[in-house]
Order: C-alpha cells, then structure tokens, then sequence
C-alpha cells in the first residue's frame, strides 16, 4: 500500500451562485501520474487551486458547517473554509505549474528558478537577492534538466511560450517539490512545446518518484502520459479510473453530449469505475 | 436612463441633462471671473508700467554669480534629500495605499493621510517648518519631504494596482512568505514606473525648491525674494536666469534617463 499524498474529502465551493465545485473526493498515492480532464469551466483549475491552498472552500454547505478538508504530502492545507496554518508549509514541498506560467516576467530565467529555492533560504538573504553559490549552481542544474542552462541570463519576457513554461518547471524543481501540480501546462503550447514539457513531467515523476497531477484538454495527452485519469463535470467527479477504461461512450458523456453516465456510489476500492454523485 | 432600456429604438435626443450641464458650466465661469477680479482692461491700460517694469530687469546683474549658484547648488541639494527622504517613505505608504495589497482598514486611513500631505501646498508646510526647526535649507528639505510623500506614495500605489497577478501569484504558490511575494512579484514589476515617478517629482521638487527659499526655507529662493523686495530688479532678471537654465537642464537630463525606464 502506497501513502497518500493528497486527500480531498468533502470539498464544496461556490463562486457567488455557481456551485463550482460539488462534494469532491480525490486521493492520490505517492508516485501516480494522474489526468485531470473535463470539459471548460468543469472546476478543474479550480480543484487545483484549492489544493495549493490559492483559494479556500465554502464554510458552510447547505447552511450546515462544511467538513471539506484538503491535505497535500500529510500536511493540511484547509479546513472547514478556512485555510490551515501549515498552508505555506504545505506550497514549499508542492511544484505549481500554470497554464499561464506566471513567471516574474521582468527578472532573468535564473532569478526566477531561484524563487523556487526562496521557501528555503533566510529571510535576510532572499529580501537582499543574496543567494549562495550553491543554490545557483542547483538552479543552473535544474536548468540543465529541461535544457535552458543557456537561457539562464535572458529576460524571462523574450522566451518562447514552451521556453517560459519549462523554467516555471525548473522553478518546481528548485523548490525540490515533492508533488507537482500542473494546471494546463500545454494549453497555449504548440505540439512540439507540448511534447517536451509533458515528457519533462513525466520524466520527473519516473524519476524523482513524485506524484504529478496535470489538468489536460488533449484527451490524447492523457492517455499517452497518465495511467490514471480523473474526469470533472460540472463541478463533480464524473471518472475515476485507469485511461485505458476512457472509452468513447464516457468521453461523450463528459465532453457535453446528453448521455447520462451509469450511476454509483463512490467506493473506497481502487476498482476502477464509472460514477457520480448526486449533489 | 430606463426609458432608453425600455426602448431602444427610440433615438437619442438632445436631453435636458446636457442643457443645465452646460448652463452650470457657464455659470461656475463667470462666477469664478468675477470672483478672481479678472480685468484685461488693466494689462492694456498699464502697458506702460509693465514695459517700465521689464525694461528695469535689464541688462541683468551677474556681479554677485558665485553666490547665486552657490545657492542654486543649496536649492538642488533641498530637492535631492526632499526626493530622496520621500520616495524610501513612499515604498512602504504606497503599497499601503493599494487595495489589491492590503485590507480595506489599512489603505483607507493611509490614503486619507496621504491625501493630506498633498492637498497642502510645499509652501505652506515650508512656513510650518520655517517656525519649527527654523530657518534654513532643512526647513526647505522637510517641506517637500511631507508634500511628495503624499504624491509619490499615490503613485506608486497606481502602479501597484495594474500589476499583473498571476505573476505574484507563482511567487506564493512557491510557499514564498508575504515580503517575498512583494519584493519577487511586485517590485519588479512596478520598478520602471516607480523610477519614472521619482525622477519626474524629482524634477519638479526642484522648481518647488527654488520657492520655498521665499518663506526663509534656504536655497536661492531666499536671494530671489530678497531682490525683488529691495527693487533690484537686474539681480532679480540674473537670478530667475539662473533657475530657468538650471530648471531646463535638469529637466531634459531626468526626461531622457525616463524614456529609459518606460
Ligand atoms: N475567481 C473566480 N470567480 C468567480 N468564478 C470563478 C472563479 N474561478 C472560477 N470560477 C468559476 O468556476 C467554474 C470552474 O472554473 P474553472 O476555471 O475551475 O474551470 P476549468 O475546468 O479549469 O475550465 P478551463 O478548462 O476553461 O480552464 C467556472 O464556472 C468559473 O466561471
Ligand atoms: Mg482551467
């Protein structure tokens, strides 16, 4: 029996009257490599958000204390609607990948692989820029990994999206996360971009050991990467399962045809199954 | 409003707003006019003053020119340290002042402070502190210190107000604490206007300085309202020389170091 690095038990969120996220469950165990699918506006990105703690759950459901709970490598991120006081603590060991980068476009790409290494350093070093030569060398080495170490002094504003997108992975890498999250890492890729930065993930989730969950829209992608594939619709866990078992009749399903999905309780077996919950 | 909902087909027509619109509009004219006894008649009549006037500034009178830039170099010194004091009291009150950096209940009071410190003119608080630490280019320093403040940190706070977040956003997704986020995610992001900012209230601090000597706060100021209260009318014309080639200068140096940073 692997250990579980993420739970997510019960967690609701509404954004005003959209009801964004309903009752999700998720477990995954240390070293899965796991798809997140569904169809735009399904909650993913959301889902993810909420499991770096970038955005907190409701307090209530139904006017009844929430019992949403979210914990990421054993630590908790929130609770209740309210964030946890470990959820810095819990971002340190967690690689966030965005679909738009989000890399500090006016520093260099080594300054901002060194933000990744920022959780560990002194405060009166990282608000003085003073970063040892060591850290700069595991920065340079974290480069190398996904093939920038000659980008290292460019302006991060003249990469390339595909570049841009490999330092935000060499970020994760420096910050030696023992989980990554990545949220449509390809989405405003090309193919060949699209290809390296997968391989890279996957690469670093052979290697390292370390569980990888990516919100992806190629269906393509998912099965090819990931053994494991979660599916969101509207807001609720509508596949959970190994991507072998993603047949065409449970794609249409998700990606917006009007066929119903075969009904069932969520069970705690890993046995791969079609379900849904109701609301 | 709701009838032009309730119909759209009905075509705009000139409304009745727009007419005491403009009635308002000319009648705050003419009020003003009134009010600040504008009378074009008298530069026409007294033409013959003025010409008098200006003919008493020349030729100008640079016997005593060392003085005169000696104190000018005061006057740049008064604007430099009142710069410089402002804009490291501006960083912190300015991302105090932005509402996407702080709660409501830190901003609001800070901006209501900030507001203060600009709607009072560097003059007036020259003359405060003419009474409190004398007279003097410090005076002079602490005048435009109070009053750029409060215009440095407005702006800055602009400016970290269009900042794009996601970009702080991959900073605290790192697990960065909350002054890593702002030195890593906002400063870099908001330097070049920052650096614009400063250098322009740098430039107009300058023009401010030679003012504030006129109420005893240092610099050239001093000599400038000391001649045109003695009548000297030709040290005056060398004085106020001085200041325009000076003021032009500066001006076109931190205006070409701008455009670097824009
Ligand atoms: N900050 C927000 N404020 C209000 N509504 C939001 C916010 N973020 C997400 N939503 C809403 O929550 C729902 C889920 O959005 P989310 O971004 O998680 O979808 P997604 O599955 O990631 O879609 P996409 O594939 O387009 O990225 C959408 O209806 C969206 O409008
Ligand atoms: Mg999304």
């Amino acid at each position: 029996m692997n250990k579980q690095v993420i739970s997510v038990q019960q967690l609701n969120k509404h954004f005003a009257n959209n009801h964004a996220l309903k009752n999700v469950g998720l477990s995954v165990e240390q070293g899965e490599m796991v798809a997140l699918l569904g169809p735009s506006g399904s909650g993913k990105s959301t889902l993810l958000r909420h499991l770096n703690g970038l955005v907190c759950g409701d307090k209530t459901v139904n006017d009844k204390p929430s019992n949403g709970y979210i914990e990421v490598l054993g630590v908790p991120v929130q609770k209740n609607g309210k964030f946890c006081k470990t959820v810095r603590a819990s971002r340190c060991q967690t690689g966030y990948i965005f679909q738009q980068f989000n890399l500090v476009t006016r520093l260099s790409v080594l300054q901002n692989v060194l933000i990744g290494g920022l959780n560990s350093t002194p405060l009166w070093r990282s608000l003085t820029g003073r970063f040892t030569l060591a850290q700069k060398q595991q920065a340079m080495n974290a480069l190398e990994r996904v093939g920038l170490a000659d980008f290292a002094t460019q302006r991060v504003s003249n990469l390339s999206g595909g570049q841009q997108q490999r330092v935000a992975i060499a970020r994760a890498l420096m910050q030696q996360a023992k989980i990554i999250l990545a949220d449509e890492p390809i989405a405003s890729l090309d193919p060949e971009s699209s290809r390296i930065v997968m391989d890279i993930l996957s690469d670093i989730n052979k290697k390292e050991g370390i569980a990888v969950v990516v919100t992806l829209h190629q269906v393509d992608y998912a099965v090819r990467y990931c053994p494991r594939v979660v599916a969101l619709k509207k807001g609720e866990v509508f596949f959970d399962g190994p991507s072998e078992q993603l047949d065409e009749g449970t794609l249409a399903a998700l990606y917006g045809s009007k066929v119903t999905p075969p009904q069932s309780n969520k069970s705690k077996t890993p046995v791969p199954q079609l379900w849904a919950q109701t609301a | 409003m709701n009838a032009a909902a309730a119909d759209p087909l009905s075509p705009p027509r000139t409304s009745w707003f727009t007419l005491i619109m403009w009635a308002l509009v000319i009648a705050v004219l003419s009020w003003s006019w009134q009010g600040a006894e504008i009378a074009p008649m008298k530069i026409v009549k007294d033409a013959g003053n003025m010409a008098e006037l200006a003919s008493d500034f020349f030729p100008p009178d640079f016997k005593n020119i060392s003085y005169y830039l000696e104190e000018m170099l005061i006057t740049l010194h008064i604007a430099l340290w009142g710069t410089l004091f402002s804009i490291i009291l501006s960083v912190p009150l300015g991302l105090m002042c932005a509402e996407n950096m702080v709660p409501a209940w830190v901003y609001q009071p800070t901006r209501r402070l900030m507001d203060a410190a600009r709607a009072i003119n560097e003059m007036v608080f020259a003359m405060l502190f003419v009474v409190t630490v004398g007279l003097g280019p410090f005076a002079g320093v602490m005048a435009l210190f109070i009053h750029t403040t409060g215009v440095l940190a407005k702006l800055y706070s602009e400016a970290v107000e269009a900042i794009d977040p996601g970009q702080v956003e991959g900073v605290r997704a790192t697990g960065a604490n909350k002054l890593e986020e702002i030195v890593y995610g906002v400063i870099p992001q908001v330097l070049p206007l920052w650096i614009s900012f400063s250098l322009y209230r740098f430039e107009s601090n300058v023009r401010s300085a030679t003012v504030v000597g006129m109420v005893g706060a240092g610099g050239i100021g001093v000599i400038l309202w000391e001649s045109i209260r003695g009548f000297m009318f030709p040290q005056t014309c060398a004085v106020m020389l001085i200041i325009i080639v000076t003021v032009s200068l500066l001006d076109f140096g931190s205006q070409r170091i701008r455009k670097l940073f824009i």
